[in-house]
Protein backbone atom coordinates (compact mmCIF):
# COMPACT_ATOMS: atom_id res chain seq x y z
CA UNK A 1 0.00 0.00 0.00
CA UNK A 2 1.16 3.25 -0.81
CA UNK A 3 2.54 5.07 2.45
CA UNK A 4 -0.54 8.05 2.17
CA UNK A 5 -2.99 5.35 2.66
CA UNK A 6 -1.33 4.44 5.59
CA UNK A 7 -1.73 8.15 7.16
CA UNK A 8 -6.02 8.10 7.57
CA UNK A 9 -5.69 4.24 8.30
CA UNK A 10 -3.67 4.99 11.43
CA UNK A 11 -5.41 8.10 12.34
CA UNK A 12 -8.40 6.00 12.26
CA UNK A 13 -7.16 3.30 14.41
CA UNK A 14 -6.11 5.85 17.08
CA UNK A 15 -9.47 7.70 17.44
CA UNK A 16 -11.37 3.98 17.75
CA UNK A 17 -8.09 2.77 20.42
CA UNK A 18 -9.16 6.53 22.18
CA UNK A 19 -13.14 5.77 22.06
CA UNK A 20 -12.74 2.55 23.35
CA UNK A 21 -10.94 3.63 26.40
CA UNK A 22 -13.33 6.47 27.23
CA UNK A 23 -16.35 4.29 26.90
CA UNK A 24 -15.01 2.60 29.63
CA UNK A 25 -14.72 5.34 31.69
CA UNK A 26 -17.79 6.60 33.65
CA UNK A 27 -17.86 10.14 32.96
CA UNK A 28 -20.75 10.91 35.79
CA UNK A 29 -18.09 9.81 38.62
CA UNK A 30 -16.68 13.30 39.78
CA UNK A 31 -12.57 12.46 40.16
CA UNK A 32 -12.04 14.24 43.79
CA UNK A 33 -9.90 17.42 43.99
CA UNK A 34 -9.05 15.82 48.03
CA UNK A 35 -7.20 13.23 46.72
CA UNK A 36 -3.62 12.87 49.38
CA UNK A 37 -4.78 16.26 50.74
CA UNK A 38 -6.08 16.43 54.55
CA UNK A 39 -9.31 15.26 55.28
CA UNK A 40 -11.14 18.36 55.44
CA UNK A 41 -12.12 19.24 59.76
CA UNK A 42 -15.25 18.91 61.30
CA UNK A 43 -16.42 18.90 64.78
CA UNK A 44 -20.13 17.02 64.55
CA UNK A 45 -22.41 15.79 67.07
CA UNK A 46 -22.52 11.78 67.27
CA UNK A 47 -25.31 9.85 67.48
CA UNK A 48 -25.06 7.82 70.68
CA UNK A 49 -24.14 11.11 72.76
CA UNK A 50 -20.93 13.65 72.38
CA UNK A 51 -19.17 14.93 69.66
CA UNK A 52 -16.71 13.64 66.86
CA UNK A 53 -13.64 15.92 65.72
CA UNK A 54 -12.14 14.97 62.28
CA UNK A 55 -8.58 15.49 64.27
CA UNK A 56 -9.26 12.20 66.93
CA UNK A 57 -9.35 9.78 63.34
CA UNK A 58 -5.94 9.62 63.15
CA UNK A 59 -3.56 6.91 63.92
CA UNK A 60 -5.37 4.41 62.17
CA UNK A 61 -6.69 3.94 58.24
CA UNK A 62 -10.24 4.32 58.48
CA UNK A 63 -13.17 4.24 56.06
CA UNK A 64 -15.39 7.35 56.27
CA UNK A 65 -18.70 6.21 55.34
CA UNK A 66 -21.50 8.92 53.87
CA UNK A 67 -24.50 7.25 54.27
CA UNK A 68 -28.51 8.13 55.54
CA UNK A 69 -31.38 5.89 55.90
CA UNK A 70 -33.04 7.83 52.82
CA UNK A 71 -30.29 6.30 50.41
CA UNK A 72 -31.63 3.62 49.12
CA UNK A 73 -28.35 2.15 47.45
CA UNK A 74 -27.23 2.88 50.92
CA UNK A 75 -28.69 -0.72 51.40
CA UNK A 76 -26.67 -2.32 48.59
CA UNK A 77 -23.32 -1.90 50.59
CA UNK A 78 -24.26 -2.39 53.87
CA UNK A 79 -24.04 -6.47 53.90
CA UNK A 80 -20.11 -5.79 52.82
CA UNK A 81 -19.88 -3.03 55.46
CA UNK A 82 -21.10 -5.11 58.66
CA UNK A 83 -18.68 -7.78 56.88
CA UNK A 84 -16.05 -5.51 56.86
CA UNK A 85 -16.89 -3.89 60.43
CA UNK A 86 -16.71 -8.10 61.59
CA UNK A 87 -13.36 -8.55 59.89
CA UNK A 88 -11.76 -5.12 62.20
CA UNK A 89 -12.26 -2.77 59.71
CA UNK A 90 -12.72 0.98 61.28
CA UNK A 91 -15.81 2.62 59.53
CA UNK A 92 -16.99 5.28 60.72
CA UNK A 93 -20.33 6.68 59.74
CA UNK A 94 -21.04 10.26 58.53
CA UNK A 95 -24.78 10.60 58.64
CA UNK A 96 -25.78 13.04 55.78
CA UNK A 97 -29.29 14.91 55.84
CA UNK A 98 -30.68 12.88 57.99
CA UNK A 99 -32.75 13.06 61.08
CA UNK A 100 -31.33 11.34 64.20
CA UNK A 101 -34.35 9.11 65.08
CA UNK A 102 -34.87 7.69 61.76
CA UNK A 103 -30.89 7.05 61.65
CA UNK A 104 -31.16 5.14 64.80
CA UNK A 105 -34.26 3.22 63.55
CA UNK A 106 -32.53 2.44 60.57
CA UNK A 107 -29.41 1.10 62.35
CA UNK A 108 -31.45 -0.81 64.55
CA UNK A 109 -33.47 -2.13 61.74
CA UNK A 110 -30.32 -3.37 59.40
CA UNK A 111 -27.32 -3.74 61.77
CA UNK A 112 -25.01 -0.94 62.81
CA UNK A 113 -21.08 -1.39 61.11
CA UNK A 114 -19.99 1.55 62.15
CA UNK A 115 -17.39 2.05 64.91
CA UNK A 116 -18.93 5.80 65.48
CA UNK A 117 -22.16 7.54 63.31
CA UNK A 118 -21.45 11.64 63.10
CA UNK A 119 -24.54 13.16 62.34
CA UNK A 120 -24.12 16.05 59.18
CA UNK A 121 -27.67 17.66 59.56
CA UNK A 122 -27.29 20.59 56.91
CA UNK A 123 -25.03 18.84 54.60
CA UNK A 124 -22.40 21.11 55.15
CA UNK A 125 -19.52 18.91 55.72
CA UNK A 126 -20.79 16.82 53.19
CA UNK A 127 -20.07 19.84 51.21
CA UNK A 128 -16.90 20.25 52.14
CA UNK A 129 -15.83 16.71 51.39
CA UNK A 130 -17.22 17.40 48.09
CA UNK A 131 -20.04 14.84 48.39
CA UNK A 132 -22.36 15.05 45.96
CA UNK A 133 -24.60 11.69 46.45
CA UNK A 134 -24.83 9.19 49.23
CA UNK A 135 -23.90 6.93 49.93
CA UNK A 136 -19.67 7.74 49.19
CA UNK A 137 -16.98 6.04 51.08
CA UNK A 138 -13.59 7.40 51.56
CA UNK A 139 -10.23 5.84 52.29
CA UNK A 140 -8.26 8.10 55.09
CA UNK A 141 -5.03 7.04 55.92
CA UNK A 142 -3.42 6.62 59.92
CA UNK A 143 -2.19 10.29 59.03
CA UNK A 144 -5.41 11.88 57.70
CA UNK A 145 -5.10 11.92 54.44
CA UNK A 146 -7.71 11.32 52.12
CA UNK A 147 -6.40 8.73 49.62
CA UNK A 148 -9.35 7.17 47.69
CA UNK A 149 -12.97 8.35 47.19
CA UNK A 150 -15.56 5.62 46.35
CA UNK A 151 -18.56 7.23 44.43
CA UNK A 152 -22.04 4.98 45.22
CA UNK A 153 -22.60 1.19 47.29
CA UNK A 154 -19.09 -0.45 47.85
CA UNK A 155 -18.64 -3.54 46.05
CA UNK A 156 -16.54 -6.11 46.71
CA UNK A 157 -14.34 -5.77 43.85
CA UNK A 158 -13.86 -2.04 44.53
CA UNK A 159 -13.17 -3.28 48.30
CA UNK A 160 -10.62 -5.73 46.76
CA UNK A 161 -8.83 -3.87 43.76
CA UNK A 162 -9.17 -0.57 45.42
CA UNK A 163 -9.78 -0.16 49.22
CA UNK A 164 -8.21 -2.76 50.88
CA UNK A 165 -4.82 -2.37 49.52
CA UNK A 166 -4.87 1.25 51.26
CA UNK A 167 -5.28 -0.46 54.57
CA UNK A 168 -2.37 -2.56 54.97
CA UNK B 1 -31.31 63.79 50.97
CA UNK B 2 -28.65 61.61 52.23
CA UNK B 3 -30.60 59.31 53.19
CA UNK B 4 -32.11 59.16 49.90
CA UNK B 5 -28.86 58.27 48.57
CA UNK B 6 -27.92 56.29 51.48
CA UNK B 7 -31.19 54.47 50.45
CA UNK B 8 -30.92 54.07 46.99
CA UNK B 9 -26.88 52.96 47.24
CA UNK B 10 -28.36 50.08 49.47
CA UNK B 11 -30.57 49.58 46.72
CA UNK B 12 -28.48 49.37 44.34
CA UNK B 13 -25.94 46.88 46.02
CA UNK B 14 -28.41 44.50 46.68
CA UNK B 15 -29.31 44.98 42.80
CA UNK B 16 -25.43 43.89 42.37
CA UNK B 17 -25.36 41.50 44.05
CA UNK B 18 -28.30 39.84 42.86
CA UNK B 19 -26.62 40.25 39.17
CA UNK B 20 -23.52 38.57 40.81
CA UNK B 21 -25.29 36.00 41.93
CA UNK B 22 -27.34 35.40 38.76
CA UNK B 23 -24.20 35.20 36.52
CA UNK B 24 -22.44 32.82 39.53
CA UNK B 25 -24.94 30.73 39.52
CA UNK B 26 -25.25 30.30 35.85
CA UNK B 27 -21.23 29.47 35.79
CA UNK B 28 -21.78 26.62 38.51
CA UNK B 29 -22.60 22.96 37.16
CA UNK B 30 -25.03 20.88 39.09
CA UNK B 31 -23.29 17.52 40.14
CA UNK B 32 -26.63 15.50 40.01
CA UNK B 33 -28.06 16.90 37.02
CA UNK B 34 -24.77 17.33 35.52
CA UNK B 35 -26.05 18.91 32.34
CA UNK B 36 -27.33 21.55 34.18
CA UNK B 37 -26.37 24.47 35.90
CA UNK B 38 -27.60 25.31 39.87
CA UNK B 39 -29.23 28.04 38.32
CA UNK B 40 -31.65 25.25 36.16
CA UNK B 41 -31.21 22.25 38.98
CA UNK B 42 -34.27 21.39 40.81
CA UNK B 43 -32.08 18.98 42.79
CA UNK B 44 -31.41 19.56 47.01
CA UNK B 45 -27.52 19.89 46.44
CA UNK B 46 -28.22 22.31 43.85
CA UNK B 47 -30.29 24.03 46.54
CA UNK B 48 -27.33 23.97 48.99
CA UNK B 49 -25.04 25.08 46.14
CA UNK B 50 -26.91 28.45 45.64
CA UNK B 51 -27.32 29.08 49.01
CA UNK B 52 -23.32 28.49 49.52
CA UNK B 53 -23.44 31.47 46.70
CA UNK B 54 -25.59 33.62 48.30
CA UNK B 55 -24.50 33.54 51.86
CA UNK B 56 -20.79 34.10 50.31
CA UNK B 57 -21.83 36.77 48.25
CA UNK B 58 -23.08 38.67 51.48
CA UNK B 59 -20.33 37.78 53.21
CA UNK B 60 -17.83 39.91 50.72
CA UNK B 61 -16.50 37.10 49.19
CA UNK B 62 -15.07 37.76 45.12
CA UNK B 63 -16.62 35.53 42.32
CA UNK B 64 -12.93 33.97 42.41
CA UNK B 65 -13.49 33.12 45.35
CA UNK B 66 -16.64 31.83 45.29
CA UNK B 67 -15.72 30.03 42.64
CA UNK B 68 -12.09 28.79 43.88
CA UNK B 69 -13.95 27.67 46.99
CA UNK B 70 -16.10 25.37 44.94
CA UNK B 71 -13.79 23.81 43.15
CA UNK B 72 -11.67 23.07 45.73
CA UNK B 73 -14.01 20.80 47.04
CA UNK B 74 -15.24 19.64 43.78
CA UNK B 75 -12.88 19.74 41.06
CA UNK B 76 -12.98 21.98 38.04
CA UNK B 77 -16.30 19.89 36.59
CA UNK B 78 -18.34 21.91 39.12
CA UNK B 79 -17.35 24.73 36.35
CA UNK B 80 -20.16 24.88 33.75
CA UNK B 81 -17.47 25.92 31.08
CA UNK B 82 -14.30 24.41 31.88
CA UNK B 83 -11.26 26.53 32.49
CA UNK B 84 -9.31 27.81 29.63
CA UNK B 85 -5.51 27.07 31.03
CA UNK B 86 -3.06 24.35 30.40
CA UNK B 87 -5.00 21.33 31.56
CA UNK B 88 -8.20 22.47 29.17
CA UNK B 89 -5.96 23.43 26.47
CA UNK B 90 -6.47 19.86 24.56
CA UNK B 91 -10.12 20.08 25.24
CA UNK B 92 -10.74 23.99 24.11
CA UNK B 93 -8.66 23.83 20.67
CA UNK B 94 -8.32 20.28 19.91
CA UNK B 95 -11.27 20.13 17.57
CA UNK B 96 -9.98 23.46 15.91
CA UNK B 97 -6.81 21.47 14.83
CA UNK B 98 -8.46 18.59 14.10
CA UNK B 99 -9.99 20.67 12.06
CA UNK B 100 -7.27 22.13 10.38
CA UNK B 101 -5.32 19.07 9.91
CA UNK B 102 -7.93 17.37 8.38
CA UNK B 103 -8.16 20.64 5.99
CA UNK B 104 -4.68 20.36 5.35
CA UNK B 105 -4.37 16.61 4.70
CA UNK B 106 -7.21 17.18 2.05
CA UNK B 107 -5.86 19.75 0.15
CA UNK B 108 -2.15 17.72 0.16
CA UNK B 109 -3.80 14.64 -1.47
CA UNK B 110 -5.48 17.54 -4.12
CA UNK B 111 -2.13 18.66 -4.90
CA UNK B 112 -0.29 15.47 -5.10
CA UNK B 113 -3.15 13.93 -7.39
CA UNK B 114 -2.94 16.72 -9.71
CA UNK B 115 1.05 16.43 -9.96
CA UNK B 116 0.74 13.11 -10.49
CA UNK B 117 -1.98 13.48 -13.25
CA UNK B 118 -0.60 11.94 -17.28
CA UNK B 119 -1.96 14.16 -19.85
CA UNK B 120 -4.83 13.57 -21.66
CA UNK B 121 -3.57 14.19 -24.85
CA UNK B 122 -3.37 11.48 -27.26
CA UNK B 123 -0.93 9.98 -29.73
CA UNK B 124 -1.79 12.17 -33.22
CA UNK B 125 -1.01 9.23 -35.54
CA UNK B 126 -3.13 6.65 -33.13
CA UNK B 127 -6.06 9.10 -32.92
CA UNK B 128 -6.03 9.19 -36.91
CA UNK B 129 -5.79 5.60 -37.37
CA UNK B 130 -8.73 5.69 -35.06
CA UNK B 131 -10.73 8.39 -36.73
CA UNK B 132 -10.73 6.33 -39.94
CA UNK B 133 -11.57 2.77 -38.37
CA UNK B 134 -14.95 4.82 -37.05
CA UNK B 135 -15.28 6.17 -41.10
CA UNK B 136 -15.74 2.73 -41.87
CA UNK B 137 -18.66 1.63 -39.57
CA UNK B 138 -21.73 1.58 -41.30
Amino acid sequence: MKPRFWVPAVALAGLIVLFAIGLTRDPSKIPSPLIDQPAPAFDLPVLSGGRLVSESLKGQPVLVNFWASWCTPCLQEHPLLMELARSGVKIVGLNYKDEPQVAQQWLDRHGNPFALIAQDRDGRVGLDWGVYGVPETFVLDAGGLIRHKHIGPLTRQAWQDEVSVLLK
Amino acid sequence: MLVGAALAATASAATDDEERYRALIAELRCLVCQNQSIAESNAPLAEDLRMQVQNQIAAGRSDEEIIEFLTARYGDFVRYRPAFKGRTLLLWLGPFAVLVLGIGVVLLFIRRSHRGAAPIAPDPSQLARALKDEERLP
